[in-house]
Order: structure tokens, then C-alpha cells, then sequence
């Protein structure tokens, strides 16, 4: 009985698995497929990767969706930790059930409603104040408040796993609370702060629809750019792209994986050798 | 002493509260305005609210159109409905296969765990679109899957699959499942597994053990992760758009083809604060736990 739903289990785990892996596996193979045609097998070709170089539109799309990743998601670290280090460290302040609704919120919000809100909101910042102006700014704006969410989530967990008597010991020793907070416990959040950088660059560089609604007329971001050629139906030139962006995802990922398992690994030998 | 370090305190709190506060909370106040708005061929496209007259009154100008028009035409009913159904069964779905899988992972050793969440979380985070685009490689006409099936001779002419709601669901399946297998992993991590020896020792059978300890503390892994799926796939847009067909009308499709192509923006701004308003209860429930887990 035991062994028979163990194995039950672990042939659903399996197949599940496999739905999440056999798209993307087919359609990496196919990016190499020499013919046009998307139905037929016409040998190894990599014509299509190099066609992505000449293709300018998408060039310029990346460049700016590259742009707005790394802006995006250095704000988002900052504000998140920041966030973070409120919820975990201060018990009671005005404001802090809100500060928390604000930073689950973005997590499950659909994101047509939070794209069209925020653009109603630009839109009549613009008319108050004349900024900001539709592109760059709105977008690296909007991506900041759904990254630092997810920021927020992943340094609140670690940080309230962080142990907090090393802090204390420093002021003890006379350290200030910024001097231990800078000395002892980032280096301990470090990580974790590192691992939602990658994290928010990936889902910044992924976003279409928060993009749509408030990049305004002139700035096209990549996946707007390949929403509108996908709408159209499969290409073997966007297979190649989309197989690029998700080995450099899917690297992004594992790096962000393997920081936080091997800082959890160094912590636990640490802990060992202090004898605990 | 203790003056600099309340406001060393704020200086930590207010940036991101005020930068949420103004970049998120503070929209839903600008389309509950211009929901009241009507259409006006200038730029941006919608009739001022709130005016003040020359005298300085303040002036308001409240008009119900909107939300008057959502409860006659419609296409908004149906969408609304035919949203709530669909995010209903992918859940349920999503929840079947997604309870196995953490189930599997939680039982497997300590060692293999990383590496499998790790394999559950990688298409998590990769590409929703790019995801969505390759689910199409496999379900159409000329695609993965009736190629092989074609080929094995298990059908004789191709599944009719794209444009339907079969990929819709298949869709929002592929899409969120990761999003139900993670949350219920947490909880069932946590389970004490001395509590079932314990019923096994008192000649529980392992069915029993489930039914009686199992599953009743996994019910916040299962409500988490239910919400994580439903919520935004009642909202989802990019699925209805690009495997489903005309009939497949959800309601971020309706609300994106009113704003992009009607460019009605009180109208879609009416549909998004109706939307949001039918999401609250779910939204309130998944704060309500979430709150509760941190806490704890």
C-alpha cells in the first residue's frame, strides 16, 4: 500500500514535471529547425539566431527593456529590504498593517488592473504636475512597486531567520545600530538581496501587460514587441529569441538558487563549528 | 538619544510605504474618479470630475454611465461569469495535480527537495509569455502534440485544440501550476511527521492518517495556493488573447480591447474598479492568512 502510493505520487510529480518542461523543450529544438516551416523537420540551422541581429526593432526593444530591468529592480531592492527591515524589525508603528497589505497586494493583483490604474495615475500626474512623461520613467515606476513586493517577501523571510544576538553583541560592544545593522546583518541578508535583484530583473524583463498600459505610444518594451508578433502566430525567428531569453532566465534563476542554498549551507557549518 | 533614532526608524519606513502608497494605492483612487468620467475626443480621452468653477467651488460632475453600461450590455456579465468558471476548474485542476507533486517533494529526502523545487520554480519565473507562446508549439493544429499522436496513429485527423477553451484551461494550468505546488509544499514541509507514526502506531491506515491529519493541516497550503492561482487567473489576459478564441471572452481581454481598442477609458476604468470590487473577498482571504503566517 505504502510502496504502491509512493509511486503513485511520484509518477503524478513526474508528469507534471514534464507539462512544465515539454513546451519549452520543443520549442528550443524547433528555434533550430532549418525550415520555415514551422510543421517540418528541415535539419540543424542556427540561421534564425543570426537573423535576430539584423532585426533592429527588437534590438532597440531589448536595449530598453535591459535598461528598465536593471532600473527596476535596483529600486526594488531598496525599497524592499527597506520594507522588509520594517516589518520584521519594528513591532509597532502607525501604518504597518498597511505597509503589509501594500506589499502582498502587488503579488496577486491581476496585473491588467494595477496596469491600468497606474496609468490613470500617470496620466493625471502629468496634467498636476508635467511629469512624468509616458516611457522610461513610467515604466521602470511600475515595475519598481511590483518587484519591491517580491523583494520584500524574499529578505523578510531571511531576515527573520537571521539571528538576531550577533546584532546585539555589536551594540553591545559599543557599535551603533546603523554601524551593526551595516556590519552584521547585511552581510547576512546579502544573498537573499542579491537572489531578488536577479529575481526582479527576470520579471521586469518578462512583463507585457503592466508595460502596455502605461509605456504610452512612443516606448516599446521586448515582450510588447513580441506579444504583437506572436499575436500573428509562430515564427521561427521568435522561436530563437524566446529560446535565448529563457536559457538566459533559466540562468538568472539557477545563479539566484544557488546563492541562497550555498549562504544556508555556509551558515549551517558556521553554526556547527561554533558549536551549536 | 531616543529622537534620533525615531526618525533613523523613519527614514527606514517611509520610503517604501510612501512610494507604495503613491505608486499603488493611490491609482485605485484615480480610476474610482475617472470611472465617473465620460469619454471626450482630447487628451487623455475623459471629462474632467472634478472641476473648480471660477469662484472657487468645488464642482463636481458624477456621471453613472459607466457602470450603467456594465450592467446592460452584456457582454460584461458573461465575461465576468465565464472568467469566475474558468479560474474556478483550472484551480481545481491545478489543485489535483499540484497536491501530489508537493506531497511527492515533501516525502522525498532532504537532499533531492532543493534540486525539485528548484526544477518547479524555474518556469515560474521564466517568461510568462515566452511559456504561453510554447504551449502553442504543442497544441495546434500542425503542432507537438498531433504531429505524435498523428504519427502513432492514435488519431486521423488533428486535434482541434487552439482557440477553444480546452487551451485556455490548458493554458492557465501550465501557467499556474507552479503557484499551487509551492505554497502547499511550505505547509506540508512543516508537518510533524512523528503525528502520523503516531496514528499508525494506533492502527491507522495510511489512507486514515491522510484523511485525518494530512489534509486538514495542509488546508492553509491549500487555500494559499488555491488564491495564488484564482485570483490572477480570473484577471488574465495574455491566455483568452493568445490561445483561445472569439468566444473565449475573459475579462482582462474585455477590459484590455476597451481601453486599447475602444480607447473608452471610463468604461474600462468602471470595468477594473467592478473587477477589483468582485476580487476583494478572495484578495482579503489571502491577505487574511498570509498576515496570520508572517506573523506567526
Amino acid at each position: 500500500m505504502e510502496r504502491r502510493s509512493s509511486a503513485v505520487l511520484l509518477s503524478v510529480l513526474f508528469f507534471g514535471i514534464a507539462l512544465l518542461y515539454l513546451p519549452i523543450a520543443v520549442l528550443i529544438a524547433y528555434s533550430f529547425n532549418a525550415s520555415p516551416l514551422v510543421n517540418v523537420w528541415g535539419g540543424f540551422s542556427t540561421a534564425w539566431y543570426g537573423q535576430l541581429l539584423h532585426n533592429r526593432q527588437l534590438l532597440e526593444a531589448a536595449l530598453l527593456s535591459l535598461e528598465v530591468a536593471v532600473a527596476a529592480s535596483s529600486g526594488a531592492v531598496v525599497l524592499g529590504t527597506l520594507a522588509s527591515i520594517a516589518l520584521v524589525r519594528f513591532a509597532r508603528f502607525p501604518g504597518r498593517l498597511l505597509l503589509t497589505g501594500m506589499v502582498n497586494a502587488p503579488l496577486v493583483m491581476p496585473e491588467i488592473i494595477t496596469g491600468i490604474t497606474q496609468l490613470l495615475l500617470f496620466v493625471s500626474m502629468m496634467q498636476l504636475l508635467s511629469w512624468p512623461h509616458r516611457g522610461f520613467t513610467t515604466i521602470v515606476l511600475s515595475h519598481i512597486t511590483f518587484c519591491t513586493a517580491y523583494v520584500t517577501v524574499t529578505v523578510q523571510s531571511r531576515l527573520q531567520s537571521a539571528d538576531r544576538s550577533l546584532e546585539e553583541a555589536a551594540m553591545d560592544l559599543g557599535a551603533s545600530p546603523a554601524r551593526a545593522f551595516l556590519e552584521i546583518t547585511l552581510p547576512i541578508i546579502a544573498p537573499a538581496i542579491v537572489s531578488s535583484w536577479l529575481l526582479c530583473f527576470t520579471l521586469s524583463l518578462d512583463d507585457l501587460v503592466i508595460s502596455s498600459f502605461v509605456a504610452g505610444p512612443g516606448a516599446s518594451t521586448l515582450p510588447m514587441v513580441i506579444y504583437s508578433k506572436v499575436k500573428l502566430g509562430v515564427s521561427p525567428d521568435i522561436n530563437a529569441l524566446a529560446s535565448l531569453i529563457v536559457c538566459g532566465v533559466g540562468v538568472c534563476i539557477i545563479g539566484a538558487g544557488w546563492l541562497m542554498t550555498r549562504s544556508d549551507r555556509r551558515r549551517a557549518l558556521e553554526a556547527q563549528l561554533a558549536g551549536r | 538619544m531616543r529622537p534620533t533614532w525615531l526618525t533613523g526608524r523613519w527614514l527606514i519606513i517611509l520610503p517604501p510605504l510612501l512610494f507604495l502608497l503613491v505608486f499603488f494605492l493611490i491609482p485605485f483612487a484615480f480610476a474610482f474618479k475617472i470611472s465617473f468620467a465620460e469619454t471626450a475626443p482630447r487628451v487623455p480621452p475623459f471629462t474632467d470630475v472634478i472641476t473648480f468653477t471660477p469662484d472657487h467651488h468645488l464642482h463636481l460632475a458624477l456621471s453613472l454611465g459607466n457602470y450603467r453600461y456594465l450592467l446592460t450590455d452584456e457582454v460584461y456579465g458573461v465575461a465576468y461569469l465565464y472568467s469566475l468558471r474558468t479560474a474556478f476548474f483550472s484551480t481545481l485542476i491545478c489543485l489535483g495535480l499540484g497536491y501530489p507533486m508537493a506531497y511527492a517533494i515533501a516525502r522525498s529526502p532532504k537532499s533531492l527537495q532543493g534540486v525539485l523545487l528548484l526544477v518547479i520554480m524555474l518556469p515560474f519565473w521564466t517568461s510568462f509569455l515566452l511559456r504561453v507562446y510554447a504551449l502553442e508549439g504543442i497544441i495546434r493544429d500542425n503542432g507537438f502534440l498531433n504531429t505524435v499522436l498523428l504519427h502513432l496513429g492514435v488519431i486521423s485527423h488533428p486535434l482541434r485544440i487552439m482557440r477553444t477553451s480546452v487551451a485556455v484551461y490548458l493554458g492557465i494550468i501550465y501557467s499556474y501550476l507552479p503557484f499551487m505546488v509551492l505554497p502547499l509544499f511550505a505547509t506540508l514541509e512543516k508537518l510533524d511527521p512523528t503525528l502520523l507514526e503516531a496514528a499508525a502506531d494506533l492502527g491507522s491506515t495510511p489512507r486514515r492518517a491522510f484523511l485525518d491529519i494530512t489534509l486538514p493541516l495542509s488546508i492553509p497550503g491549500v487555500i494559499a495556493g488555491s488564491l495564488l492561482v484564482f485570483i490572477p487567473a480570473v484577471g488574465e489576459f495574455v491566455i483568452p488573447s493568445l490561445l483561445g478564441g472569439p468566444n473565449n471572452l475573459m475579462i482582462g481581454r474585455v477590459l484590455w480591447d476597451e481601453f486599447f481598442g475602444n480607447h473608452d477609458w471610463p468604461v474600462a476604468s468602471a470595468v477594473a474598479i467592478a473587477f477589483l470590487l468582485l476580487l476583494a473577498g478572495p484578495i482579503a482571504i489571502y491577505q487574511y492568512y498570509n498576515v496570520r503566517q508572517t506573523e506567526a
